[in-house]
């Protein structure tokens, strides 16, 4: 049977890939971060995953405004890195899992998650950076990749609660498909920032770590955080946090802590990244 | 236009972009989406009101876009992630975009992200009580 064995928390600043992408991840700006990433990076070349199902956000990219899905499910062989306006990132092709993520799409809509679902999109920073910040620079992505693509660009983004009930839903589906693998979720984006406004560049330390001790310690309070919370805490785009607790939902009630990495800045944001272990 | 009050609306300085700003800005932010491909980047840099013309915008959506004004675009509906696409056509990044949003050089701004960023504190609710 498949099992969920562990959940990564990852910002997802386009910066980073930009950094990694020209040759510059050694520069002293940038160094900080790829170091604070290197213990991660260890740790899940030793776990293996055989998939990863990455939650992440599409930045007008593959969804515009035309239809906005609040959750989308890649079930596509594969995705091509997205052009986002100075041509697409120079990294490999993600590859799908088809017969999980079928399992996954029809296992949640039963279980009256009403998802979309895509057969073809391009995959932006959203997708890419983590894999980056996680993978380094392999010649193939080490595992297949399962894209959950959430809407928090426009507001309202669905709540903590649904998206912790979703997570919730895919380790039910992830336990109920009869093949042995060996999965790993990721929920990205965040931490503090803002990006637009005269109130640009808002980071709040504070509230971002207690977050992340939360993730651990006490994951309900986490779910009940209402969304202008994290507007005005950590910035309007901070909301994207939200993502974080579909990848929390899909773990155990009992975890631990394996590492945790919290840097400002990455361009505008505070980075942070978490691994947590089902015990 | 009546808008309903929301509890977001005493945060200062932020722009939520709710279904109000998506459909005051739906052209803007699709204007600056179509920059995404690179034969549409090269007709816009080749001339841009031109190319604005295309996308049923307000006239002053467009100044917004020939003055690179920033700020302007999200006053008028702009959405961040698609007026970034505008930057990335013209070779101007996030934290640039950021500066001029906020009234800083592009050198202040980095050397406030250095120092932690912009703190909370003071900059939570224009009412001054959260």
């Amino acid at each position: 049977m498949a099992k969920i064995l562990a959940g990564v928390g990852t910002s997802h600043v386009p910066a980073i890939g930009a950094a990694l992408d020209t040759g510059k991840a050694g520069e002293p700006y940038w160094k900080p971060i790829f170091d604070g990433y290197q213990r991660s990076r260890e740790w899940l070349a030793k776990v293996k995953p055989d998939v990863v199902i990455l939650v992440y956000n599409d930045h007008g990219t593959a969804f515009a405004l035309d239809v906005v899905p609040t959750f989308a499910l890649g079930i596509a062989a594969e995705y091509q890195p997205a052009d986002e306006g100075w041509g697409p990132r120079p990294v490999p092709v993600v590859k799908g899992h088809l017969e999980l993520s079928r399992h996954l799409a029809e296992s949640l809509i039963f279980d009256e998650f009403d998802l979309a679902i895509v057969n073809e999109m391009a995959v932006d920073h959203g997708l890419t950076v983590p894999l980056s910040l996680m993978c380094g620079q392999p010649a193939e992505w080490p595992f297949k990749v399962i894209p959950l693509a959430v809407n928090v660009v426009q507001y309202p983004p669905p709540t903590g609660k649904r998206c912790f009930a979703l997570g919730r839903a895919i380790r039910k589906a992830v336990e109920n498909f009869d093949q042995d693998l060996r999965v790993v979720v990721f929920g990205t984006g965040g931490m503090s920032h803002q990006l637009h406004g005269e109130r640009a560049g808002l980071i709040n330390r504070e509230w971002d770590n207690q977050f992340l001790d939360g993730l651990t310690q006490d994951p309900q309070r986490l779910v009940k955080i209402p969304h202008v919370e994290y507007m005005r805490e950590t910035g309007a785009e901070g909301i994207e946090m939200v993502m974080w607790l579909i990848m929390r939902g899909a773990l155990n009630d009992n975890v631990k802590e394996v590492y945790r990495f919290y840097h400002v800045p990455g361009s505008n944001t505070a980075v942070g990244n978490i691994v947590i272990e089902n015990k | 236009m009546t808008r309903k009050p929301r509890d977001y609306d005493d945060i200062p300085g932020t722009y939520v972009f709710d279904y109000e700003r998506a459909h005051q800005g739906y052209h803007l932010n699709m204007f600056s989406m179509s920059l995404l491909k690179s034969e549409n980047r090269k007709a816009f840099l080749e001339n841009e009101e031109a190319y604005l013309q295309k996308f049923p915008m307000t006239p002053e959506q467009r100044q917004t876009v020939l003055k690179r004004d920033w700020l302007g675009m999200v006053k008028l509906g702009g959405n961040i992630y698609y007026t970034s696409k505008i930057g990335a056509t013209l070779g101007k990044s996030f934290q640039y975009i950021a500066a001029e949003m906020s009234g800083v050089s592009q050198q202040e701004y980095a050397d406030m992200m250095l120092n932690g960023g912009r703190t909370p504190e003071g900059n939570r609710s224009l009412s001054g009580k959260k």
